[in-house]
């Protein structure tokens, strides 16, 4: 066991921070150079290390994440440090899991590229990082590019943190520009942690991975208390009872260690292997010794956005379970129920945290698993008031009562939107036509404008991204979090094929956008359906009341003029492939569907 | 008993399966037209010896039946052989087979090729039946068509067949060719009726694969319209039925007591012989097909051979599930049996008649939207076998 140095520092020599970073600000980089200036690995053996030492954990069975690393830091005066760097996620749908990092440090490294200046989910951590008492020093990346104008970016950060330019520090993470002195304001600007050594253990998991060899590995940050390899330990909000198997640091090589004391940050394997149990936020105690009271800010991971998900091919329904199961091991907020659909066959309705978070896993269902999938239009978690005074959260449109319904609240999310000047029109008039209403409007520099409103999360994840994206060519960008729920004037729309409803078509959808949908989605079908021995009505409803409607004419003609002289068996075989054609077909409300109408006609949607 | 009867009795449909054909191919065409996918050949004057001698010594390889009850040649273009050559085929296949009393013997002819001493001769040689391919009266449906008739000579064949003595005459349309409207097609209708044949034939033009036709369409020419077709078709029958002729089958329309032997034997399942390229034959439950090439069938005959390209034979429920397939397109239908009563409690079965394809009375089973009989043919064709 490697005990010493590490655990004789004393907690003064401590610092924890991480990097917020628009995605190709430099994070990467920037920690890589920390990596080497600190000697944790050796300048011209970087990247092979880097990647050697990888490929050495894998075998033991651990993954490590490259950007949560101890760093060690001999200052000008010769004082030893320990730097924890702490990665965080990069994206609005783990905003949870940002704030569970940022909780384990005491200051952050606000990068910005110095071509691009402040991104709205950039300045949404940073805010996380200043609710959560972090101390923030603004830096400006990429001065060496052409492009770079430090003038305007420092202004930038300067203005939405309210500090002076100057505090600002510029470098270049590629070239190692700056860097030192970034090192030496990290230690003389950000506070040291504090913590009590001889009160019970307390440590805050803000890091969770399944491995398949190890179970569940952990990273965590210790806050009262000492923790040490064999203790018995508690997991406080799920009650999960497991031993310290393995405890130690992140160099980035994971490093065994005795223990773990206040201030500290490192990984823990206790032998739970299921992740479900061991969450991040949660609060490690001693079982031996437990604290009163877990660390403040544990919550349940909850799905923001629901879609049905099914395979293309009905056999596939086993593997698509089987590949939830292996892939809900490695994600907790993952969350998934059988669902079977007239029009789709059997599937699962999942919920995610977000859109991305849906596009990562339909991504990782048909790369890894080889799944070809179809995903219903996706819906947020509405909830439904009834006259009895009942509330009953929806996370499929067929959930929605039919009768005691008195009304329906819809998830509202406070959106941070920043666009060069110029796109300020068109962005707004998006936002209108989803609803928003706009908060505020905020120029952070005389090209920048931060706008804000609130909207509801179902227009946002309906193509809001995309739109936003081509309507600024790209150079917009977006940061949304939870508002709370409004009741609004919302419907449930059914699409129905000759009188019959097609459940993977039913949404529910604000009212003003009612026949909207109903129309596009009539329309679509219609031009699906093939014709059939009679007129088929393709209608759009609410309730009882139709609101668009189309029709396939019936096919008219259906023979072949001659059964030819003697052969028969001509005539036969091509009625019999026709046939075989024919049994593909689904039967709903005596049509036939070809079977890859209804996902031709959802594939649009989430396309 | 048969010529006296409406052809779209059930009795005398279903009596048809126990009638005996023969069919005579003649591949020879003056030329082919484009929408043709049959064994034909174009011109080819130097090869019409040799193949009649070919078609006797086929004739004379096949194993003793008999006698027959209906003859047909069908082509290609019977009618561009001389009226003495079709007469030495049928007298080879007189004193193979025999000729029942009263058998139809029926040949199909172009009406360019047809003057009153080709007709006449015809009857004398024993043919009392003929099917002119007139089309259309309409001359630039005709030309779309590729045939070089004008609608004045399908009018004087007519006139000579009945001059000579010809017992039944049918007369062959297209419909939906593309430019041609409704209207061209009603006075077409119209033109063919008033020549009273005792027999009308109305196909809806099909683009089969690999004719020129298709490949035209492929390359942008316009093709038939279903629903323009389906107004044709239920036009023509308003009219056939106005003129005495009782439709008997999708397609076909007769008077009283001249409904064709040789497709009610067809469809009844019937047995039969077939001698030429490209011929069906149905003997003993086994469905045999000829060689389709012409220098391949020569060969093959002329080494003392019979020329077949290959057979097929089902078990007691594929024939039963031809019994309707086949019988279904028939106006009289089908008598129910072990098939019908699976078809009629199948899903698809019960879709049919909801929709009122499908119709039941009594031990009988009909179409009765024709328009709609391939979807009843695939619905028999799915069926499987009952447990018994």
């Amino acid at each position: 066991m490697v005990d010493p140095p590490y655990n004789a520092r004393p907690p003064v020599n401590i610092r924890n921070f991480c990097i917020i970073a628009h995605i190709d600000h430099g994070k990467s980089t920037l920690a890589d150079r920390f990596l080497e200036r600190t000697g944790a690995i050796a300048d011209r053996d970087m990247r092979a290390q880097v990647l050697d030492t990888m490929d050495l954990e894998r075998e033991r069975g651990i993954t490590i994440k490259a950007q949560t690393a101890r760093l060690n830091y001999r200052a000008e005066d010769g004082t030893e440090y320990q730097l924890n760097l702490i990665d965080t996620p990069g994206h609005v749908d783990f905003t949870y899991e940002v704030s569970r990092s940022l909780e384990a440090c005491e200051g952050a490294i606000l990068l910005v590229d110095a071509s691009q200046g402040v991104e709205a989910q950039t300045l949404a951590n940073s805010y996380l990082a200043v609710e959560a008492g972090l101390e923030i020093i603004p830096v400006v990346n990429k001065i060496d590019l052409p492009a770079a104008d430090v003038e305007r970016a420092s202004a930038e950060l300067a203005s939405v943190l309210g500090g002076d330019p100057a505090d600002v520090l510029a470098i270049s993470a590629k070239t190692g520009a700056g860097v030192d002195e970034l090192l030496k304001a990290i230690i003389e600007r950000l506070p040291e942690p504090q913590g009590d050594p001889a009160a019970p253990l307390r440590a805050l998991i803000f890091d969770s991975y399944y491995d398949s060899f190890r179970g569940v590995v952990s990273h965590l940050r210790v806050f009262d208390g000492r923790l040490g390899t064999g203790d018995g330990v508690t997991f406080m909000a799920t009650g999960q009872k497991g031993t310290a198997d393995e405890i130690g640091v992140l160099t980035p090589t994971a490093t065994p260690q005795a223990s773990l004391g206040p201030g500290e940050v490192g990984y823990l394997i206790s032998g739970v292997k299921d992740l479900g149990l061991v969450r991040v936020g949660d609060t490690v105690t001693s079982t031996a010794r437990p604290a009163s009271d877990a660390l403040a800010g544990y919550a349940e991971p909850k799905p923001m956005v629901y879609s049905g998900l099914f395979p293309t091919e009905g056999d596939d329904f086993e593997r698509l379970r089987d590949a939830l199961e292996k892939l809900s091991l490695n994600d907790a907020s993952l969350v998934y129920e059988p669902e079977s659909s007239g029009a789709l066959g059997f599937g699962f309705r999942c919920g995610f945290l977000g859109l991305l978070h849906m596009d990562i896993i339909r991504e990782r269902l048909e790369r890894e698993y080889d799944l070809d999938l179809v995903a219903t239009a996706p819906s947020v978690a509405y909830r439904a008031n009834t006259t009895k005074g009942e509330v009953v959260e929806i996370h499929s449109p067929k959930d929605l009562p039919q009768a005691n319904l008195a009304s329906i609240e819809e998830p509202y999310v406070a959106a941070m939107i920043i666009t060069p000047q110029e796109y300020v029109g068109t962005v707004m008039e998006l936002a209108q036509g989803r609803r928003g209403e706009q908060v505020s409007l905020d120029y952070l520099s005389p090209e920048r404008v931060e706008l804000r409103y609130r909207l509801p999360l179902a227009e946002v994840v309906f193509d809001f991204f995309d739109q936003l994206k081509s309507r600024s060519r790209g150079y917009a960008s977006l940061d949304y979090e939870p508002h709370g729920y409004r009741v609004s004037n919302l419907a449930k729309v059914d699409v129905l094929l000759n009188n019959v409803a097609v459940d993977a078509f039913s949404a529910i959808v604000h009212k003003d956008k009612a026949s909207d949908y109903g129309r596009t989605m009539v329309k679509r079908l219609r031009e699906l359906i093939p014709r059939q021995m009679f007129d088929v009505p393709i209608q759009a409803a609410i309730g009882s009341r139709v609101i668009a409607r189309e029709t396939v004419k019936a096919r008219r003609k259906d023979v072949t003029a001659k059964c030819y002289g003697g052969d028969i068996t001509r005539k036969r075989k091509l009625l019999e492939r026709q046939k075989e054609g024919k049994r593909r077909m689904k039967m709903v409300g005596q049509v036939e569907v070809p079977p890859e109408a209804f996902i031709s006609a959802l594939r649009v949607d989430t396309r | 008993m048969i010529d006296q009867d409406r052809p779209d009795t059930p009795a005398m449909n279903d009596a048809a399966r126990a009638l005996r054909g023969a069919y005579v191919h003649i591949p020879f065409c003056g030329k082919v037209c484009p929408y043709c996918d049959f064994a034909v050949v174009e011109g080819a004057q130097d090869q019409f010896s040799r193949y009649i001698s070919a078609l006797e010594r086929e004739i004379s390889l096949e194993p003793p039946w008999g006698p027959l009850d209906a003859v047909h040649f069908g082509g290609g273009t019977p009618s561009v052989l001389a009226a003495d050559v079709l007469g030495g085929v049928l007298g080879a296949i007189s004193d193979e087979f025999g000729l029942a009393a009263g058998a139809e013997v029926a040949l199909e002819a172009n009406p360019e090729d047809w003057s009153p001493g080709y007709a006449q001769a015809l009857t004398a040689a024993g043919f009392e039946r003929v099917s002119f391919g007139v089309q259309s009266s309409d001359p630039e449906v005709l030309a779309a068509l590729g045939r070089r008739h004008s609608p004045s000579d399908s009018l004087e064949a007519v006139a000579a067949a009945r001059d000579a003595g010809f017992r039944s005459i049918n007369v062959d349309l297209i419909y939906g060719t593309p430019g041609e409207s409704l209207q061209s097609w009603q006075r077409s209708v119209a033109t063919a009726l008033e020549a009273e044949p005792d027999h009308l034939s109305t196909y809806a033009l099909t683009v089969e694969r690999g004719t020129p036709l298709s490949v035209a369409i492929s390359n942008g020419a316009p093709s038939p319209d279903a629903d323009l077709q389906a107004d044709m078709y239920e036009s023509v029958c308003e009219a056939a039925e106005g003129a005495g002729l009782v439709r008997y089958e999708v397609s076909n329309f007769a008077r009283p007591g001249h409904a064709s032997r040789y497709n009610l034997l067809t469809w009844a399942q019937g047995e039969y012989l077939g001698f030429g390229t490209g011929a069906h034959d149905h003997r003993s439950g086994r469905r045999t097909r000829n060689i389709r090439r012409l220098d391949a069938y020569l060969d093959k005959v002329e080494s003392g051979t019979r020329p077949i390209a290959g057979d097929e034979e089902g078990g007691e429920w594929d024939s039963e599930v031809e019994r309707l397939f086949l019988g279904l397109r028939r106006v009289s239908g089908v008598e129910s049996g072990a098939g019908g009563e699976a078809l009629m409690m199948s899903e698809w079965g019960k879709r049919l008649a909801a929709a009122g394809v499908l119709d039941r009375s009594g031990d009988r089973i009909r179409v009765a939207r024709p328009l709609h009989t391939d979807e009843a043919s695939r619905a028999v064709l799915a069926l499987s076998q009952p447990d018994c």
